[in-house]
């Protein structure tokens, strides 16, 4: 992402929200809404913006391994439950919080390794759709191990993250906006982690021998890199970001069987921003958060309720009609 | 054929093996119980505690009485995942004409099987779930819905706010947030009609399955609407999820009242501290000082009390499974008073049993449950038997019981059910049965 393209979203964004803010109160002045007032709006795209940061965290799992191998991970959001059912289960046997993230990173990276080992060596030269079959297979024996291993109890995971509702801007909003102490501190770590990713991928040998397969599997190979190692590394960091999800959404809605499903959460983000895009995971999110909240908030009622779910992939659609291959995916050229 | 070729084989048919012999043991002469559970899946949380619960109290009548009047009691179980396909597979999978009933244990599984079990005549006890309507006994002969229904439940949370309201509920505004399946909207008709009779405000924020998202529901609530109260008809992440975002917009618990689904451990736990304060119905007491449960320590788990705490025994939803077995286990012995003492019955004699079943306090009491209900009185009209439900409170620690009981008031809701069943009789070509 260039200055050029920094600059164009600056400008263009609040702009966008500023236009979705008067068409909203169009609707409300027709009657066709309910009602519309800017603090409440303000309110609920902030909101939404900090729920987007919690989609990211899953959908950057989902970007890693598709750059790295070209795999759609069907079983990112039951590594998500995993780590976090671990990392709940090594605190429940007294380890200290953070000994228990360590231990669970590395128990990450021993299943990263043990689905190299099992399930993608033998693949290698598969076709994509067979090794996403295999992605599927993954998430129903993670879910399944999880479970056996962990019990399917509602379990909660609290590493002392403050959630009080705090009131922000109060000297520009009567009453000030509100916001969830918590969510804050998750969209903190999120921008924590693609800072450490970005280094990592930009800046470290490994990194790019990772751009270097992510780019041509064929070439990477042929100049030496070792792709069964390139693989088990990325496995291992999508463990490591799915063990920051987990923790995140754990924390906030408790660890369950359920957290899996939040893997459904990011596949709007991810055909929005692009499977192969790190920031397109992160503003993919954004976009859906704060769009769906929006939509939920001032429209949904207006159409009986419940629509934030389908119309966050409504959402990816409309996107996909214009660019294809997502905000910041990359451009497929195929000469025949 | 190479070994490894041999060996897997055999290993295959060994498991055939194992799973073909497993039905026998629910085929040995005794009364049988098919239970529908769900272990696995989104909602075993909840699942697991009510299976629990079943399957103790069979174990304590088998072991403390040696059956029902002599009738072992023997059940086989299949998982249904809370799913309404699986559910039906698995009603398929384990009727018989023996069965004493299913127990659907979700209301769509219960609407997808009404026609089913009518047919083959087995009685669905659906006990505070399932189609309110089927209520009435004349068009639903094979569903009882003892001992209170949704509608019951709508009427007795608006009677509880009136009464912390001083009497009164007019221009107050009440929410309702609701699971968006057949379920959650069950109550909305009796509010509907509620709030024009009160003066009360009633808005709906339905939540999709399985209710992780709810941030955009409790903005509204918490910052637009601003509800004197707020109804919840959840089950399983839903109201746990409830619960913490309630809390995050600062809304004050003690003012969010579930029905009996949204009231257990499950739902109040993982949203720790911010919890306390939170209300829920219930139709049967939490805790473990009961008589039956007492018994259940001393005959299933050999005295051993926390082996049992293990199983959540006294928690709420185990504690619901006990009496819903309960009520199961005296239809089947009022059964073997109609239709012989000591026999194996049929579903549809089972179902005469559950026509005539009379729980009073003395009955209830002899069933070491006194002042864990109160009583019930099933007829062929009436498959309601007039329950009564509480509010109780989250402490932090454990349920506690806030309010007294409160009678629905019937009158209305009969007349709904009546109207309700009528209409789905017509549609349905069904004649509606003389109930003298």
């Amino acid at each position: 992402m260039n200055l050029r393209t920094i600059a164009i979203w600056a400008v263009s964004v609040p702009l966008v929200i500023a236009a979705l803010g008067f068409f909203h109160q169009a609707l409300a002045a027709a009657g066709w809404i309910a009602f519309f007032t800017w603090p409440f709006y303000f309110e609920v795209i902030l909101n939404g913006l900090l729920q987007g940061v919690m989609y990211s965290l899953v959908a950057l799992g989902f970007v890693l391994i598709f750059k790295a191998s070209g795999i759609f991970n069907f079983a990112q959001g039951s590594l998500v439950l995993f780590a976090a059912l671990t990392m709940v289960g090594l605190i429940e046997m007294g380890l200290p919080w953070p000994l228990a993230f360590v231990a669970t990173a590395v128990v990450m990276v021993g299943v990263a390794i043990a689905v190299e080992r099992v399930v993608l060596r033998p693949l290698v030269n598969q076709p994509h759709i067979i090794l996403f079959m295999a992605t599927i297979g993954i998430f129903y024996f993670m879910d399944g191990f999880g479970q056996t291993l962990w019990g399917s109890d509602v379990k909660v995971l609290d590493i002392g993250i403050p959630k009080d509702p705090i009131f922000i801007l109060g000297g520009v909003f009567e009453g000030g906006l509100l916001v969830q102490s918590f969510d804050v501190i998750a969209a903190l770590c999120g921008a924590l982690l693609v800072a450490v990713l970005a280094v990592f991928f930009q800046y470290t040998r490994i990194g790019r021998a990772l751009r270097a397969v992510a780019d041509d599997h064929q070439a990477a190979l042929s100049v030496g890199i070792p792709l069964k190692t390139i693989w088990a590394i990325v496995w291992s960091v999508a463990g490591i970001v799915a063990l920051v999800a987990g923790i995140m959404w754990g924390g906030k809605l408790g660890v369950q069987f359920t957290l899996a499903l939040i893997a459904l959460k990011a596949l709007p983000v991810l055909i929005l921003g692009g499977f192969t895009s790190i920031p397109g995971a992160i503003i993919g999110g954004l976009i859906i958060g704060a769009g769906e909240q929006v939509a939920e908030n001032f429209v949904g009622a207006a159409i009986g309720g419940a629509i934030q779910d389908w119309f966050a992939y409504m959402l990816a659609m409309v996107f996909l009609l214009f660019r294809p291959q997502g905000l910041f995916g990359e451009k497929i050229i195929e000469r025949v | 054929m190479r070994f490894k070729s041999l060996c897997v084989a055999a290993a295959g048919a060994a498991l055939l093996a194992t799973a073909a012999v497993q039905p026998a043991a629910a085929q040995e002469e005794g009364q049988y119980i098919p239970l529908l559970v769900y272990k696995s899946g989104p909602y075993a949380p909840n699942g697991i505690p009510i299976a629990t619960g079943w399957e103790d109290y069979l174990k304590l009548i088998n072991e403390r009485d040696g059956g029902v009047n002599g009738v072992k009691l023997v059940w086989e179980e299949c998982d249904t995942g809370y799913n309404n396909d699986r559910g039906v597979e698995c009603y398929e999978r384990l009727k018989r004409p023996t069965a004493a009933g299913v127990q659907p244990l979700s209301t769509g599984i219960t609407y997808a099987l009404i026609d089913r079990a009518t047919q083959d005549k087995i009685p669905l006890f659906t006990s505070g779930y399932g189609r309110t309507s089927a209520a009435y006994g004349p068009v639903f002969p094979y569903v009882f819905s003892a001992p209170l229904t949704y509608w019951s439940g709508a009427d007795v949370i608006v009677q509880y706010i009136k009464e912390q309201e001083g009497g009164s509920l007019d221009g107050k505004k009440i929410a309702l947030v609701y699971h968006d399946s057949a379920y959650g909207k069950e109550p909305i008709p009796t509010l509907e009609r509620l709030a024009e009779e009160e003066g009360f405000e009633l808005f709906l924020f339905p939540v999709a399955h399985p209710g992780l998202e709810q941030k955009a529901t409790w903005l509204q609530i918490g910052r637009q609407v601003r509800p004197d109260y707020v109804a919840m008809w959840g089950w399983g992440v839903m109201n746990s999820t409830a619960v913490k975002e309630a809390a995050a917009v600062g809304f004050p618990m003690d003012r969010f009242i579930g029905i009996w689904w949204s009231g257990s451990e499950p739902d109040v736990v993982p949203a720790g501290a911010d919890a306390n304060g939170y209300k829920a119905l219930s139709f049967h007491a939490p805790g473990e000082d009961y008589p039956v449960l007492q018994d259940v320590v001393e005959h299933v788990y050999g005295g051993d009390v926390e082996a049992a705490r293990e199983n959540a025994w006294g928690q709420v939803l185990y504690n619901r499974g006990i009496f819903l077995m309960a009520m199961q286990v005296e239809a089947i012995r009022r059964a073997q008073e109609i239709h012989g003492e000591g026999q194996v019955l049929t579903g549809e004699q089972i179902r005469d049993g559950w026509e005539s079943l009379e729980l009073t306090e003395d009955d209830l009491a002899a069933l070491g449950m006194a002042g864990f209900t109160k009583p019930v009185k099933i007829t062929c009209e009436d498959h309601e038997g007039g329950g009564q439900a509480f509010v109780q409170q989250w402490d932090g620690e454990s349920w506690n019981i806030v309010s007294d009981w409160y009678m629905p008031n019937r009158e209305p809701l009969k007349a709904a059910y009546r109207e309700d069943a009528l209409a789905y009789a017509a549609e349905k070509g069904i004649t509606p049965r003389e109930c003298n």
